[in-house]
């Protein structure tokens, strides 16, 4: 039992990660319907900037983790206004091809920023966990889901009561009618994509400090987020979330149940099994859980 | 009434004017194709007396990877259905054929087949892959499948990884099957057709005869109805279905058409190559093979053929650039500016990204542009 309730614990912690970046793939699709394949190398270069101010400029963790989100914000501005604002009206498919070619000069970058060691950043009081009924919890974790509780509430309210907030859930859902109203619908796509990469920036910035670091293959993480949002629905935020947290838990509880379970399916299939769980919440449910069924009009 | 002055291609005289439906469909359907056509086959026949053999080979694996870009255009530029899942289909085949055509006495499982029985078997086995999916693809539009193939991509990465009696396993890998046909093993030199060439111009001449072959299948599927279709459904699904084009039908058959060309081109490609391990067939090659349909030119066979061929060469021409740009450094290390592979990394995303804001219909855009611009020479309209 104890042992169900810690991969509970864990995978709650990797689910956060995934609920910050799935969160950054909705906010980037809902304003400009493209998926963007950049967000692996905007969280790493948000993780690296974090890592920059805090291990080479000696600032504090959260003094550093804010340095990062801001870098990841500009570098998603940036982004979206060299690379996508020309290509606006295109299929959507050749956004996203778009992006993966972004990705990739991004990554080469970053790699080599990295080099073969693992950049590390240092949480504060880090190594030492909370014990609670046989169940431990570093600082580390406890922080990363504090953040990401704190950081989808502020997201929520954003969305729901601010007058920005308002014009990016109108350019949501009609772009024209938006102009229409004098929405600048081009702002509105930077913005989503400065959250986006603050998002991803965040999900770095606790990457580089768990207990890997960040290396030259953590990029692979973000895409664990692709399976989160096509579960939770694409085009929802609350979708977004609890896809996240599912895949974590999911991701958790197989990694210590599949050896024993069902060991045929090889080692380490608990890195590959939320692209099964996609597969299967497919099957059943082709918008995901929370999607909304896009309605053809003949 | 049939006119007595019909040639075989319009009226005497005025080749390009077409007085039936099947003139326009035609394979090479103007003169002027015709006669490119041939000079661009014998051409390619003649390449490997005239070429390096280091440059026969990048050749030779750019005309393989070329039947699997025309696979990957069938189902994404004609039926336009989003696959990033070729990856997965590449290497089905690829193992297949080094199963079927491996030696039957090595650690492992190997049941020394010949040609005929491994070729066929790659593209089949991976059609089949292929029809599985395309039940999910039915349900699914545009970037959900581009996701779900994408996830196809990490589960069948995680198949062959775990397959280690089949795969040889990660960082080892296993060899591809013998290339021997007709008696001849195209991986080593000797005589053929009474030349005595070397290996490296004897594969080129196989892989020629195979992207021969599989270029006119590949048109010949999107110039019927077939294709017809696919382009329907690429245009407006809803639409297609109202004039009885069969959805479910249809994209099932893209996929296991496409997924047929992408087996056999693992096949023969990891035959050439020889020895390949499981971490080959990830998101990298799948990007790879969307590259040279973007760059190449989308729903065209030529565009998929100039792509593939140029998307291979690319390693070797960021080599080139690099000794005219100082900094970059040769080897894989962290030295210079950039290094050779770094360099050829970045070409690949900054070609994605500069060829679909600035030439969307690709390499094949730009060749038909130069084409009507002599054509009309020297008027520009």
């Amino acid at each position: 039992m104890n042992g169900f309730l810690q991969a509970l614990v864990n995978g709650f912690g990797q689910g956060s990660i995934y609920a910050l970046l799935a969160l950054g793939f909705v906010m980037i699709y809902k304003a400009t319907r493209v998926i963007s394949f950049a967000q692996p190398s905007l969280m790493v270069v948000g993780g690296l900037v974090s890592y920059h101010a805090t291990a080479v400029l000696g600032l504090p963790f959260f003094a550093g983790m804010a340095i990062g989100i801001l870098g990841g914000a500009l570098v998603g501005m940036l982004v979206e206004r060299l690379a996508l604002r020309p290509m606006i009206g295109k299929p959507v498919f050749t956004l996203a091809i778009i992006t993966i070619g972004v990705d990739i000069v991004l990554r080469i970058f970053t790699n080599r920023y990295i080099g073969v060691e693992s950049r590390i950043i240092a949480y504060p009081n880090g190594s030492a966990r909370y014990e609670l009924g046989g169940v431990s919890i570093s600082h580390q974790t406890l922080g990363l889901i504090v953040i990401t509780a704190v950081t989808v509430t502020a997201l929520t309210i954003f969305f729901k009561f601010s007058r920005t907030g308002l014009a990016m859930r109108a350019t949501a859902l009609d772009q024209e009618t938006a102009l229409a109203q004098g929405i600048r619908v081009g702002a509105i796509f930077a913005l989503a994509w400065a959250i986006a990469g603050g998002l991803a920036a965040i999900a770095g910035t606790f990457i580089a400090s768990g207990t890997a670091g960040m290396e030259q293959t953590s990029w692979i993480i973000a895409l664990k987020a692709l399976p989160a949002i096509i579960i939770g629905g694409l085009d929802s935020l609350p979708g977004a979330v609890i896809g996240g947290l599912s895949v974590g838990i999911v991701e958790a509880l197989t990694a210590i149940y599949q050896p024993d379970v069902a060991p045929w399916l090889g080692r380490n299939f608990s890195l590959v099994a939320p692209y099964a769980l996609m597969l299967v919440v497919l099957l059943v449910r082709p918008y995901g859980l929370f999607g909304t069924k896009e309605v053809e009009r003949v | 009434m049939s006119l007595p002055s019909l040639s075989r291609n319009g009226l005497r005289g005025r080749p390009l004017v077409r007085t039936s439906y099947a003139q326009d469909l035609a394979l090479l359907n103007s003169p002027a194709k015709r006669r490119s056509t041939l000079i661009a086959v014998v051409v390619s026949f003649l390449l490997p007396f005239l070429l390096t053999d280091d440059l026969l080979l990048i050749f030779t694996l750019g005309m393989i990877s070329a039947v699997g870009a025309i696979g990957l255009n069938l189902v994404t530029g004609y039926a336009g259905q989003v696959s990033l899942g070729h990856a997965f289909f590449i290497g089905i085949g690829a193992y297949t054929a080094a199963v079927l055509g491996g030696d039957t006495d090595g650690p492992l499982v190997g049941y020394g087949m010949p040609i005929y029985v491994w070729l066929p078997a790659a593209g089949v086995l991976a059609a089949l892959a292929g029809l599985l999916v395309g039940p999910i693809a039915v349900r699914l539009r545009g970037l959900y499948l581009a996701i779900v193939t994408l996830g196809l991509v990490f589960l069948g990465d995680h198949i062959f990884r775990e397959s280690r009696s089949l795969t040889g396993g990660p960082g080892v890998g296993r060899r591809g099957p013998d290339l021997v046909a007709f008696g001849i093993d195209f991986n080593a030199s000797g005589p053929l057709l009474g030349l005595d060439l070397a290996r490296e111009q004897r594969q080129f001449l196989l892989a020629l005869v195979f992207l021969l072959v599989f270029a006119v299948l590949g048109r010949n599927i999107a110039r019927s109805g077939v294709g017809r279709a696919f382009s329907a459904i690429r245009d407006r699904d809803v639409a297609a279905a109202v004039v009885g084009v069969d959805l479910t039908k249809y994209k099932i058959m893209a996929f296991a058409m496409s997924s047929f060309f992408a087996g056999v081109t693992g096949a023969l490609y990891y035959s050439v190559v020889g020895v390949f391990e499981p971490g080959t067939f990830g998101l990298l090659l799948s990007i790879q093979y969307i590259a040279m349909v973007l760059i190449g030119g989308v729903a065209t066979i030529s565009g998929s053929i100039m792509g593939a061929i140029f998307i291979t060469s690319l390693g070797r021409i960021s080599g080139q650039i690099a000794t005219f740009i100082p900094g970059i450094s040769e080897s894989s290390g962290s030295g210079g500016l950039l290094s050779v592979f770094q360099l050829e990394s970045i070409l690949y995303g900054l070609l994605i990204i500069v060829f679909l804001i600035f030439e969307p219909r690709g390499l094949f855009g730009i060749w038909n542009r130069l084409r009507l611009y002599w054509k009309g020479w020297p008027f520009s309209y």
